[in-house]
């Protein structure tokens, strides 16, 4: 028997029995769209964390006050010392080796703004000229901080979108005097909202030079120091350079942490992926439970066509060519099935992503192939018993019908 | 042609054995038209499925063409049939879903013969079963009559060498089943060799040798 004509059988055959062929085509269907819809929503969900972390900077290095691994019980502890400070003069001594482009020394505080009679509360971050390229944020008008000496304390501010609108209103910021706690500062610059990024909420925030905010906040510590790597290979290097520099500086003592942004994010990707991976396998469940479907209505539709089957074998089909025709029929099943899954899957992903365009929910090519084939193997394991017990059917009973 | 050696066909009805065939011995030669009677359970059907290669005996010779056909294996002995043997039952068997012309057609495609070659040879058929305007009809769009010769076109498509009917008439009204034995004679006219069940006296009397069989046994052939 020639393939073409056993499809066109098996077609014929599937097309003659359009109840029961539905019903595994929805089963099989239901079970790749699953697949689809659940993997699209965990790549979904990772693509958003790794974009969130791009925004901040690709070869971000990030030192730390104090030591964040237990190793053992130090000196320091039993003592009860806490870490030594990281000072502008150490973000200063972070700048001096190959692997760095550019260090950042970070404040953090919160402080009452106001202007005229207008009040609130506001993140106020004491930074220098370097942090608007570390963190990859943007103006929206203005200029952002000085290029000038990290030490000193010029009164200039640049703002966030939020408190320009809520402070200054319809009115032109730039240029105004804006009073943060004591003392007033010249409005040079609004940043551009940010869509995304982890940590800090870019619009309601002021961003001071470093050493004014160090003399408004009363200390001297820093917050953060970001060190921005030539490249993603030099990051090692920098981590290396930080950690001895600030060891060496501090006397000794080992009492900052080094991370780097990449390790936080491909910690988020390798649980994201695992997740995805999880709920996909749980929902090639569903395929596995569709092939018992059709082994099910498979087992039914032999007893219904064994005068059939009998008279094939009459007509000299060997047992090779029964079981070859039913399992094309269970084949041609899957792989319709699995098709109408993909669109139906296709369609949902796009669903979720209009719905909720931050998450970019489109199933990872994995995804496709692996329910692509769950499908078929499920589908042809499932009716091979069956498609067995047709082909091995005594002819002259099965003509009979018994 | 056909030559039975002592073949016995025996099936196991719970505790007891029953000879369905018992020691059956028969030559049949090339066109010879016979005619196979007796009461229900008499064995003549089986005795028809075993020339047919649907029953395999349990013990005995069977040669077909000077073949011995019960060494073959099962996708040989499928060969064989699809090849030499054309079957014609009681209740027609055609494939409900498929035309006349795809039922007709289907042990060609079975053989893998060119689609070319089929679309020929299933449209000679059709005009020689007086069925050309019913190509395209399903089974259920026929009478009785024209589905066994939809029948008997499906069973000499492959143009075998033997034609088994088993009660090719017991479905049909009078006047249609003598059409049936008359394309089946005509068959046999031109050579093919034709072995006719049949409880009907009238149409067992018709054939050139008849066999009677009582109890799996072949008490008279003449």
């Amino acid at each position: 028997m020639r393939t073409r004509d056993a499809i066109r059988f098996s077609w014929n055959a599937l097309t003659g029995h359009k109840a029961r062929s539905a019903l595994i085509l929805l089963a099989i269907s239901i079970g790749v769209a699953s697949v689809l819809l659940l993997t699209s929503l965990g790549e979904g969900a990772r693509r958003y964390v790794n974009g969130e972390f791009s925004s901040l900077g690709t070869h971000l290095v990030i030192v730390m006050p104090g030591r964040n691994e237990t190793s053992g019980v130090g000196l320091g502890n039993m003592m009860g010392i806490t870490p030594r400070d990281l000072t502008l003069e150490d973000a200063h001594a972070l700048t001096r080796h190959h692997s760095v482009r550019r260090v950042a020394p970070l404040t953090v505080g919160a402080v009452e703004a106001s202007w005229q009679n207008r009040k609130r509360e506001v993140t106020l971050l004491g930074s220098t000229s370097e942090l608007i390229h570390v963190r990859r944020w943007t103006l929206a008008s203005g200029s952002f901080l000085p290029q000038d000496d990290w030490a000193r304390a010029t009164p200039v501010c640049v703002i966030g979108k939020k408190i320009r609108d809520e402070l200054f209103g319809a009115r032109s910021a730039i240029g105004q005097w804006l009073r943060l706690g004591e003392n007033r500062y010249r409005v040079i610059g609004i940043m551009s909202s940010e869509g995304r990024s982890i940590g800090i909420d870019v619009e309601n925030t002021v961003i001071i030079p470093v050493a004014s905010a160090q003399i408004l906040l009363n200390s001297s510590s820093l917050f953060r120091i970001l060190i921005e790597s030539v490249s993603r290979e030099a990051m090692q290097d920098s981590i290396r350079f930080a950690t001895a520099t600030i060891k060496q500086r501090h006397h000794g003592e080992e009492d900052v942490t080094v991370i780097t942004q990449d390790a936080v994010l491909q910690t988020f990707d390798r649980i994201l992926s695992t997740l995805t991976y999880g709920i996909g396998g749980i929902a090639a469940i569903s395929l596995v439970v569709a092939g018992i479907l059709i082994m099910n209505v498979m087992l039914v539709a032999i007893s219904q066509r064994k005068s059939e089957i009998g008279l094939l074998k009459a007509l000299g089909a060997s047992q090779r060519e029964i079981l070859g025709l039913m399992l094309a029929e269970a084949l041609l099943l899957s792989v319709l099935g699995a098709l109408l899954g993909f669109a139906i899957g296709l369609a949902g992903s796009w669903g979720i992503r209009q719905a909720l365009p931050d998450l970019q929910a489109v199933p990872p090519l994995w995804a496709v192939l692996a329910s692509f084939i769950v499908a078929l193997a499920s589908g042809l394991l499932f009716s091979l018993l069956p498609a067995h017990r047709a082909a091995s059917l005594d002819p002259v009973q099965a003509l009979q019908g018994r | 042609m056909i030559r039975l050696e002592h073949i016995q066909r025996d099936f196991r009805v719970g505790e007891q054995t029953v000879h369905a065939l018992n020691d059956i011995n028969l030559d049949v030669d090339q066109g010879a038209y016979i005619s196979v009677m007796g009461p229900s359970g008499s064995g003549k059907s089986t005795l028809l499925n075993m020339i047919g290669l649907l029953d395999q005996p349990t013990a005995g010779r069977y040669l077909l063409e000077q073949q011995d056909v019960t060494e073959m294996d099962e996708a040989k002995q499928a060969q064989t049939r699809n090849r030499y043997i054309g079957f014609v039952f009681q209740a027609f068997h055609l494939v409900p879903r498929l035309t006349a012309a795809e039922n007709i057609e289907l042990p060609l495609v079975l053989a893998g013969i060119e689609p070319q070659q089929r679309q020929v040879r299933v449209a000679q058929a059709l005009q020689e079963m007086k069925l050309d305007n019913r190509a395209t009809h399903k089974p259920d769009q026929l009478s009785g009559g024209q589905r066994q010769r939809v029948a008997i076109a499906r069973a000499t498509i492959t143009q075998p060498k033997i034609l088994l009917a088993d009660e090719p008439t017991g479905n049909l009204d009078q006047k249609s089943g003598f059409d049936v034995i008359q394309t089946l004679e005509s068959l046999n006219e031109r050579g093919i060799t034709l072995i006719v069940v049949t409880h009907d006296n009238e149409l067992g009397q018709r054939a050139a040798r008849l066999i009677r069989m009582v109890d799996g046994q072949i008490v008279a052939s003449q």
